[in-house]
């Protein structure tokens, strides 16, 4: 059964890599302004669920609905790939851990953001930049550095940069693959900070896979916990981190370092 | 406003071969509005349990949690995790022992972040009115409370429970790490929020604080181990 205010359904799924199995029938639902929080060792299938759950990735078994804003529902997966494409420039948005993969490197911070906006159509110079310059000062990026080449950026700042390239379109769902991972702690906590803050402002919703626990605490919702494909538990965040139910959720909560 | 029926709570260690300990066994709990009542008993019995179960922060086994929220009756025992999302947000405040917060944020802010129903100027202007209230000087307000007394921070967390003027609020021992001047601002506070209509649940083990703020106590019993 779907729930008929979801925003992402998805049932059964299963992808097996070889005899490897990566899903065994996992089904996920996410509402409009939550974050759900995938967690999980690695090897665990949570990036590959991320990836299903995106249309990157096809399952052997099992169905993605998305809800559009007009309220139909589409199974991501049957969709024509320039579909796919143009619901990942506007209503989706993706935040992957290395954001040298997601940006242009070559191009400007400024025009790294204002690329998005011009794949929407946007053709006005002058409302692009300063649309770009307006998101590069809300993830804390100094407007000075708009002509600036990423490659002379530091981590965060990339990071913050492939966020400010991301929500410039104003996606209502956006997929997070570990953002705060390879990080500095200082710089990690900073991102943290920055990326719970648009998300509760913008009502976005989210997938987040993190294997870092009080990352999911501080940003998600609810959490669903994987191993070995199948997601052994799932629930509110604070509840299934307080009071594991099951032995591996037990097993992660009790193995991480109390600050 | 809040009541309990039959709630039973019991923590399985698979880690520990599956080894079973019950702490609450059929628990039949109330408080109504303007109401404020106190848990007691002895240490481990599960006073601590109890109020993590009415917030829904600890699952119940059976038994059924009864918040009234937007005059609807809501079972946080069974209730969907984004309803129980709701209801906190709406209906049922807490107030930990422990501040735990993101690193970097501003007291200000951790405390006009929990305002409901406020502009960002109102939210900002009543923590720091809060905050003044509660003996933090303002000149820390702009700081993250990582480096504060343990007092400090169980102000700023205080604050942040009481600004939301939630028509539940469950308190874990919300003086423990206080003086006795701040201690006697906390108990003013519980009896303007008595006044205002909101049902207080409380574990206080200050027998002074306990007997200024609650009306009745609940007595929380330690099952006997070999349940």
């Amino acid at each position: 059964m779907i729930a008929d205010d979801s925003l992402i359904a998805a049932r059964n799924l299963s992808l097996h890599f070889g005899s490897i199995p990566a899903l065994v029938d996992v089904s996920v639902d996410l509402w409009p302004g939550e974050v759900l929080a995938v967690v999980g060792e690695s090897g665990s299938g949570k990036t590959t669920l991320l990836n299903v759950l995106s249309g990157r990735m096809r399952p052997d078994v099992g169905v993605v609905w998305y809800r559009d804003p007009a309220g139909s529902l589409a199974d991501v997966h049957a969709m024509p790939a320039p579909a796919l494409r143009a619901l990942h420039r506007s209503d989706w948005g993706f935040v992957q851990q290395d954001p040298r993969g997601a940006l242009r490197m070559a191009v400007t911070a400024g025009g790294n953001v204002g690329e998005r906006l011009m794949a929407q159509g946007a053709r006005h110079y002058g409302n692009i930049r300063a649309e770009a310059i307006d998101w590069l000062r809300q993830v804390e990026i100094d407007e000075a550095r708009v002509d600036d080449l990423p490659r002379n950026f530091s981590g965060g700042m990339l990071q913050r940069l492939q966020i400010a390239r991301t929500l410039v379109t104003h996606p209502r769902l956006v997929f997070m693959d570990e953002p705060t991972g390879g990080l500095d702690v200082s710089v990690q906590a900073r991102l943290l900070d920055l990326i719970r803050s648009l998300v509760a402002r913008l009502n976005l919703a989210a997938v987040l896979v993190t294997h870092d626990l009080s990352v999911a605490r501080l940003l998600a919702h609810r959490i669903v916990v994987m191993q070995r494909g199948v997601a052994v538990e799932t629930g509110l965040t604070d509840q299934v981190l307080d009071d594991p139910q099951h032995p591996y959720t037990q097993l992660l909560v009790s193995s991480v370092l109390q600050a | 406003m809040l009541e309990t029926e039959a709630l039973s709570k019991r923590f399985v260690l698979h880690l520990r071969d599956g080894i079973s300990i019950p702490v609450l066994d059929a628990v039949n709990f109330s408080v109504s509005s303007g109401e404020c009542v106190a848990l007691v008993g002895p240490s481990g019995a599960g006073k601590t349990t109890l109020l993590r179960n009415l917030y829904g922060n600890y699952r119940a086994d059976s038994g059924r949690i009864l918040v009234r929220h937007n005059g609807a009756m809501i079972d946080i025992a069974s209730a969907a995790p984004r309803q129980i999302v709701a209801v906190r947000a709406g209906t049922l405040g807490y107030v930990s022992q422990f501040l735990r917060v993101v690193p970097r944020v501003p007291a200000l802010d951790i405390v006009a972040e929990a305002a409901r129903g406020m502009t960002q100027d109102h939210a900002r202007e009543t923590a720091r009115h809060l905050l003044r209230r509660l003996n933090i000087p303002a000149r820390l307000h702009a700081l993250p409370p990582a480096t504060f007394s343990g007092g400090e921070q169980q102000r700023i967390n205080l604050a942040r429970g009481f600004i939301g003027r939630h028509p539940i609020l469950l308190l874990d021992e919300p003086t423990a790490s206080l003086d006795a001047a701040n201690a006697e601002i906390v108990i003013t506070m519980i009896a303007e929020a008595k006044a205002a209509g909101v049902a207080i649940v409380g574990i206080f083990h200050d027998a002074n604080v306990r007997d200024r703020v609650a009306d009745r106590v609940f007595q929380v019993l330690p099952l006997q181990d070999a349940a």
